[in-house]
C-alpha cells in the first residue's frame, strides 16, 4: 500500500465515522462539531485528489464560517432536549426505512457492479496543475464567466432575503 | 469578447441591470415603490420588444454557456410577459394588504433573471445556478408578507422541500460530469447514445429529471405544491406556478432536446417520465376534486397541468417539445388570469378564497364571473380555448410516439378534472346568495385580466400561428 | 532546504519531514512563548510606571519558567457540570489550529514547513479553525461567562476575517502569488524593495504602490488585532465584564496551553504581515555572511531577521495593548463592517487599477 491509500482509508474511516455519529448523536452541538470534523475529512480527500484549493477553501468557508455559525445557532437556541422531539415509532417510518435500505441497496449494487468500471478512474498528473488558484481562475473567468456573476447575483438575493426576512421593521 | 455578445444577451443583461438599479434607488430614495414599480414595468416592456426583435438572431454565447435568439428568446418573452401581467396587478394587492415594499420587484427581478438564465443555458452548472436564483427568490417570496404565519408556514416548507430537490439534481449534474466529461448540454447530446451505456450516466440523468419534476411539480414530487400555493400572497402564486414551471420545462426541454433524433435511445428515460406523467395526471386530476379552496385546487390542478405536458417530453418529437411549449405559454396566461381573479376576492390575506365565496359571483360581477368562467373552461380544455390546443398537440405528439396509453390516461384525467373546474362556474351562475360581496377591482387588475382572456382566446382561434413560430425556432 | 535535509539524513521521507515540522515548535514557539509572557509583563509595568517580574532570576527573568513550573502543578479540575470530552479538547483543537499555520510560514530561505503555493490563504484557513476550539471551550465549561466569551470571540474572528482576507487579497494581486517564501524571495536586497515600500516594481508604478500598501498593512493588522483577541478588541476575555471570558473554567496546564495558542497566534499574525509587507527573511541592509564570505551565515541571519521583525510586531500589539481602552461590542461591529471592510474594498480597487498600468 502506498502512503497515498493509507492517508484515503484513514480519512474514509474518518469522514464515515464522523458522519454516521453525527446521525446517531443525541446532542446537537456534538452533532455538529462532527459535522466539522467531517469536512476536514472532505478537506482531505481534496488534497489527495490535488485540488489544494479547494481543500483549502473547504476548511475556510464550511470548517471556519459556516459550521462556526451553525455551532453559534444551535448554542443559542439551547436545542438540549432532542429526546421531546422524537416521533414514535410508526408505519411511516416502517415504510420510509423500508425504501431507504432498498435505496441504500441499490446505490451499492449500482456503484460496486454496475458502475464499477466507470469509477477506475486514475489521476491524470495533469490535475496538480488543474487544482492550482492560476488554473482555476483562469477557468473561472473565461469559460465560466457567466455561472461566476450568476453566483455573485445568488449572494446578492441571499442578503436581500435576509433583509426582507428579518429586518425589524419597514417603514 | 466582441459587442455582438453582449447585444445577445441584452435581455439578461437590461433584466440584471433593473435588479441592481432597483437596489440603488431603495436604498437611496425615499419614497421609491412607485418609481421601482414604472421602472421594473418599463425595463420589462424594454425586453419583451428586444427578444421579440431580436428572435432570429441564434447565437451562442461565453463559450458555448449562453444561448440567445430563436426558442430562447420566445422563452424569454413568455418569462416577462408572465412577470410584467404579474407585477402590474401585484402592485394593489400589496397595497390592500399594506405590505409594498420595493424589496418585492427586487426579488421578482431576480427570480426573472433566474429563470431567464434556466431557459438560456447549454451547460449544466448554469442551469444549477438559474434554477437556485429563481428558487432562492421563490423561498423568500412565498414568505413575503412575514406577518401572516401562513406564509412563513408555506416558505419554510417550500425552501426545505427545495434545497433537498436541488440536492438531487446537483448530485444528478455531478454523475453526468463524471461520466461525460463536460457539463456542455449541446456535447453530451451528441454524445448521449454512448454516454447512455454508461449506468452512472443513467443514474445521473434520473437524479437529474428528480430536480426537476420538483420544480415543474410533478407527482411523487408535488407536495410542497398545494401548501406553497396556498401560503404563499396570491400574486406570488400566480408567478410561481406559471413563470417557474415555465423555466423549469424549458431547462428540461433542453435537456432533453436530444431524444427528438431518431438516433437517439431514450426508451429508459421515456418510460420514468411517462410514470411521472400518469402519476401527475390522475393523482393530480383526482384530489382537486376534493379541495374547496380555489388557491388549493389550483395547485392541484396544476400538477395535473404538469402530468400533460411530461406527456410531451416523454414522447421524445418534435411536435411534443413544441407542443409543450405551446401548452406552457397558454397555460402562463390561464393560470395568472385565474390567480388574480382569486387575489381580487381576497380583501385581507388570505381570506374569501373558498368555493362559497364565489357563489352569484355572476350576478353582483357578470364580467368578473365570465373571465373566470372562461379561464376555468379553458383549463379544462375546451374547446376553442387555448387550453385544449395545447393538450391537443400533446395528445397527437404522444400518439405519433406509439404512446398511445398516455393520451387515453390523459383524457380520462381531462374529463375528471372538468368536474372540478365546472363546479366553480356552478356555483357563480347557478347559486345565489343574498349578501353582496365587493371585488376590489383597480384598473390595472382590469387591463391585465383582459389581456390574458385575449391571450386565451387567440391561442384558442389561430393556434398555428403560435405553434409554428415554436416549430420553427426548434432546432 | 531543512526538510529534505533531516530526510535524507534519517533515510525515512516520513520521518524526516516529522521531525522538520515539530521544529518551530520546539525551537520557536515554546520559547518565544515564555518570553513573550515575560514581556508583556514588563511592557505593562512599563507602561504604568512599575517594575513588572524582578524576584525569580536577573530582572525577573525566570518568571515565567516559574509559572509555569506551578501551574504544571497545578491540579487539573474538570468542572462537575461540564461538557468532559468537549472540555478537554478544546484546548488542543486551539492550539492545533495555530500550529498548524507555523506549517506555511518561512523562517529562511532553508526552512519552511511546507512550501505549499496558496501559503496566505492557507494559513487563514486554519487559524480560522481555532474558533471551533474556542466555540468548544466556551460551551463544555457551561459557565454563562465562558459563553458569552465564545460568542463574542467567534463574531469577531469571523467578522474580521472579511477586511483581513480583502486587505490580504488586495495585497496579493500586486505580488502575484501566494506563497510566503516565494513572496519573501521577491523583496530581495534593501528595504525599500519591501512591498510596503512598493515592492521590486520599477517607475513610477512603486511609488503609486506605497500609499494603497500601507493601507492594506494598516487594515490588516487592526482586523488580525482582533482575530487573535487582543486589545482593543479583546472583548471576548474582558475580565472586568466576563472574569476570563471562554478560559474562565480553566486550570493547570490547559490554561497554559490557551495562553501559548494565543502567544503563537500573536506571532502567526506577526509573521504574516512580517512576509507580505515587511520583506520576510530578508535582510533590509544585505548580509553579513555575504560580505564576509561565510555562506552558511546567511540562512542563520535570514533566521534572525525573521524573527526580530515579526517580534518587533508582537511588541507592537503589546504597546498597543496597554495603551487603548476597549471597545464595546457594537463598535467592534461598526469599524468591522462600516469602517475596514468598505475601506479594504477601495484599496483592493485601487490597487487593481494601478497594476493596470
Amino acid at each position: 500500500m502506498t502512503l497515498e491509500q493509507i492517508t484515503f482509508i484513514i480519512l474514509a474511516l474518518i469522514g464515515l465515522t464522523s458522519a454516521l455519529m453525527l446521525i446517531i448523536q443525541k446532542n446537537p452541538v456534538y452533532s455538529v462539531l462532527l459535522l466539522i470534523l467531517h469536512f476536514f475529512a472532505l478537506a482531505g480527500f481534496y488534497l489527495l485528489l490535488n485540488a489544494q484549493f479547494i481543500a483549502v477553501l473547504q476548511i475556510l468557508v464550511y470548517a471556519g464560517a459556516i459550521m462556526v455559525l451553525f455551532v453559534f445557532v444551535i448554542m443559542l437556541l439551547n436545542l438540549s432536549n432532542e429526546e421531546a422531539l422524537k416521533d414514535p415509532f410508526n408505519l411511516r417510518k416502517i415504510i420510509a426505512s423500508i425504501f431507504g435500505v432498498v435505496l441504500i441497496l441499490q446505490f451499492g449494487v449500482f456503484f460496486f457492479i454496475k458502475a464499477k468500471d466507470d469509477l477506475n478512474v486514475t489521476i491524470s498528473p495533469n490535475s496538480i496543475e488543474a487544482g492550482s488558484i492560476k488554473k482555476i481562475s483562469e477557468v473561472l473567468f473565461s469559460t465560466y464567466l457567466i455561472p461566476f456573476e450568476v453566483t455573485s447575483f445568488i449572494l446578492l438575493v441571499g442578503i436581500i432575503a435576509a433583509i426582507v426576512l428579518a429586518k425589524r421593521k419597514f417603514e | 469578447m466582441e459587442q455582438q455578445t453582449f447585444l445577445n444577451i441584452l435581455p439578461i443583461l437590461i433584466v440584471s441591470t433593473t435588479t441592481i438599479a432597483t437596489i440603488f434607488v431603495e436604498a437611496f430614495y425615499k419614497r421609491s415603490d412607485n418609481l421601482i414599480y414604472w421602472l421594473s414595468i418599463v425595463s420589462l416592456i424594454l425586453t419583451l420588444i428586444y427578444s421579440i426583435l431580436t428572435i432570429n438572431v441564434q447565437n451562442l454565447n461565453f463559450s458555448n454557456t449562453l444561448h440567445s435568439g430563436g426558442i430562447t428568446n420566445l422563452f424569454y418573452f413568455v418569462l416577462s410577459l408572465t412577470s410584467l401581467l404579474v407585477i402590474i396587478s401585484a402592485r394593489d394587492y400589496l397595497l390592500r394588504a399594506k405590505y409594498h415594499h420595493g424589496e418585492f420587484y427586487i426579488l421578482i427581478f431576480s427570480s426573472l433573471l433566474g429563470m431567464m438564465l434556466m431557459a438560456s443555458s447549454r451547460d449544466l452548472i448554469l442551469t444549477f445556478l438559474g434554477l437556485e436564483l429563481m428558487s432562492l427568490s421563490f423561498y423568500v417570496l412565498a414568505g413575503y408578507n412575514r406577518k401572516v404565519l401562513f406564509n412563513n408556514e408555506a416558505s419554510l416548507k417550500y425552501f426545505l422541500l427545495g434545497a433537498f430537490a436541488s440536492g438531487f439534481l446537483l448530485y444528478g449534474i455531478a454523475l453526468i460530469y463524471g461520466s461525460a466529461q463536460t457539463t456542455n448540454i449541446l456535447l453530451i447530446v451528441n454524445e448521449f447514445n454512448n454516454l447512455l451505456l454508461k449506468p452512472l450516466f443513467v443514474l445521473g440523468l434520473v437524479l437529474l429529471l428528480i430536480g426537476f419534476s420538483f420544480k415543474v411539480a410533478s407527482v411523487p414530487f408535488h407536495m410542497w405544491v398545494p401548501d406553497v400555493y396556498e401560503g404563499s400572497p396570491t400574486v406570488v402564486s400566480a408567478l410561481m406556478s406559471t413563470a417557474g414551471k415555465t423555466a423549469a420545462f424549458a431547462a428540461l426541454i433542453i435537456s432533453f432536446y436530444g431524444s427528438t433524433t431518431s438516433q437517439v435511445n431514450f426508451e429508459i428515460v421515456a418510460k420514468i417520465i411517462s410514470y411521472l406523467a400518469i402519476a401527475s395526471m390522475l393523482i393530480g386530476s383526482i384530489t382537486a376534486i376534493a379541495q374547496t379552496n380555489l388557491k388549493r385546487m389550483l395547485a392541484y390542478s396544476s400538477i395535473a397541468h404538469a402530468g400533460y405536458m411530461l406527456i410531451g417530453i416523454a414522447s421524445a418529437n418534435k411536435l411534443g417539445m413544441s407542443g409543450v411549449i405551446f401548452y406552457l405559454i397558454v397555460y402562463s396566461f390561464m393560470n395568472v388570469a385565474s390567480f388574480i381573479l382569486i387575489s381580487l376576492m381576497e380583501n385581507d390575506f388570505e381570506k374569501r378564497i373558498s368555493l362559497n365565496d364565489f357563489i352569484g359571483l355572476a350576478n353582483t360581477h357578470p364580467w368578473y364571473a365570465a373571465i373566470m368562467a372562461l379561464m376555468m373552461f379553458a383549463l379544462s380544455g375546451l374547446p376553442p380555448f387555448g387550453g385544449f390546443f395545447g393538450k391537443y398537440y400533446v395528445f397527437l405528439a404522444a400518439i405519433k410516439a406509439d404512446l398511445t396509453y398516455l393520451a387515453v390516461i390523459g383524457v380520462i384525467s381531462s374529463v375528471i378534472s372538468a368536474y372540478f373546474y365546472l363546479r366553480v362556474v356552478v356555483y357563480m351562475y347557478f347559486r345565489t346568495n343574498e349578501e353582496r360581496k365587493d371585488i376590489f377591482h383597480t384598473s390595472a387588475d382590469n387591463f391585465v385580466l383582459v389581456l390574458c382572456t385575449l391571450f386565451v382566446l387567440q391561442l384558442g382561434i389561430t393556434p398555428n400561428l403560435v405553434l409554428d413560430l415554436i416549430t420553427r425556432f426548434l432546432p | 532546504m531543512i526538510p529534505d535535509y533531516l530526510a535524507e539524513f534519517f533515510g525515512n521521507k516520513f520521518i524526516g519531514y516529522l521531525i522538520a515540522a515539530a521544529l518551530p515548535l520546539f525551537l520557536w514557539i515554546l520559547p518565544y512563548a515564555l518570553y513573550a509572557v515575560y514581556a508583556e509583563r514588563k511592557v505593562s509595568a512599563f507602561m504604568q510606571d512599575r517594575i513588572g517580574p524582578n524576584r525569580v532570576g536577573p530582572k525577573g527573568l525566570f518568571q515565567t519558567i516559574a509559572d509555569i513550573l506551578k501551574l504544571i502543578q497545578k491540579e487539573d479540575i474538570v468542572p462537575a457540570s461540564a461538557d468532559k470530552p468537549l472540555f478537554v479538547m478544546a484546548p488542543y483543537v486551539i492550539f492545533a489550529g495555530t500550529f498548524a499555520a507555523f506549517a506555511a510560514l518561512p523562517f529562511s530561505s532553508i526552512y519552511i514547513g511546507s512550501n505549499i503555493n496558496l501559503g496566505v490563504f492557507y494559513i487563514m484557513a486554519v487559524s480560522s479553525f481555532s474558533v471551533v476550539g474556542i466555540l468548544m471551550a466556551g460551551w463544555a465549561g457551561n459557565n454563562k461567562y465562558s459563553l458569552y466569551g465564545a460568542m463574542r470571540s467567534v463574531a469577531q474572528i469571523v467578522s474580521y476575517e472579511v477586511p483581513a482576507l480583502l486587505a490580504i487579497v488586495s495585497a496579493v494581486m500586486v505580488i502575484g502569488s501566494l506563497n510566503l517564501n516565494e513572496i519573501s524571495e521577491m523583496q530581495t536586497a534593501y528595504f525599500w524593495n519591501w512591498w510596503i515600500f512598493g515592492g521590486p516594481v520599477v517607475g513610477i508604478k512603486k511609488f503609486l504602490l506605497i500609499i494603497p500598501m500601507t493601507i492594506a498593512f494598516i487594515i490588516f493588522f487592526i482586523a488580525s488585532l482582533a482575530e487573535v483577541n487582543r486589545t482593543p478588541f479583546d472583548i471576548p476575555e474582558a475580565e472586568s465584564e466576563l472574569v476570563a471570558g471562554f478560559h474562565t473554567e480553566y486550570t493547570g496546564m490547559k490554561f497554559a496551553m490557551f495562553f501559548l495558542a494565543e502567544y503563537g497566534n500573536m506571532f502567526v499574525v506577526s509573521a504574516i504581515s512580517v512576509s507580505i509587507f515587511f520583506g520576510g527573511w530578508q535582510s533590509p541592509f544585505g548580509y553579513l555572511g555575504n560580505s564576509l564570505g561565510i555562506s552558511w551565515l546567511i540562512p542563520v541571519e535570514q533566521v534572525f531577521w525573521f524573527l526580530f521583525k515579526g517580534s518587533l510586531l508582537v511588541l507592537v500589539q503589546m504597546w498597543l495593548r496597554w495603551t487603548l481602552p476597549r471597545l464595546r461590542v457594537d463598535q467592534l461591529m461598526t469599524v468591522c463592517w462600516k469602517y475596514l471592510t468598505p475601506y479594504a474594498f477601495i484599496n483592493l480597487v485601487l490597487i487593481g487599477i494601478i497594476t493596470l498600468f
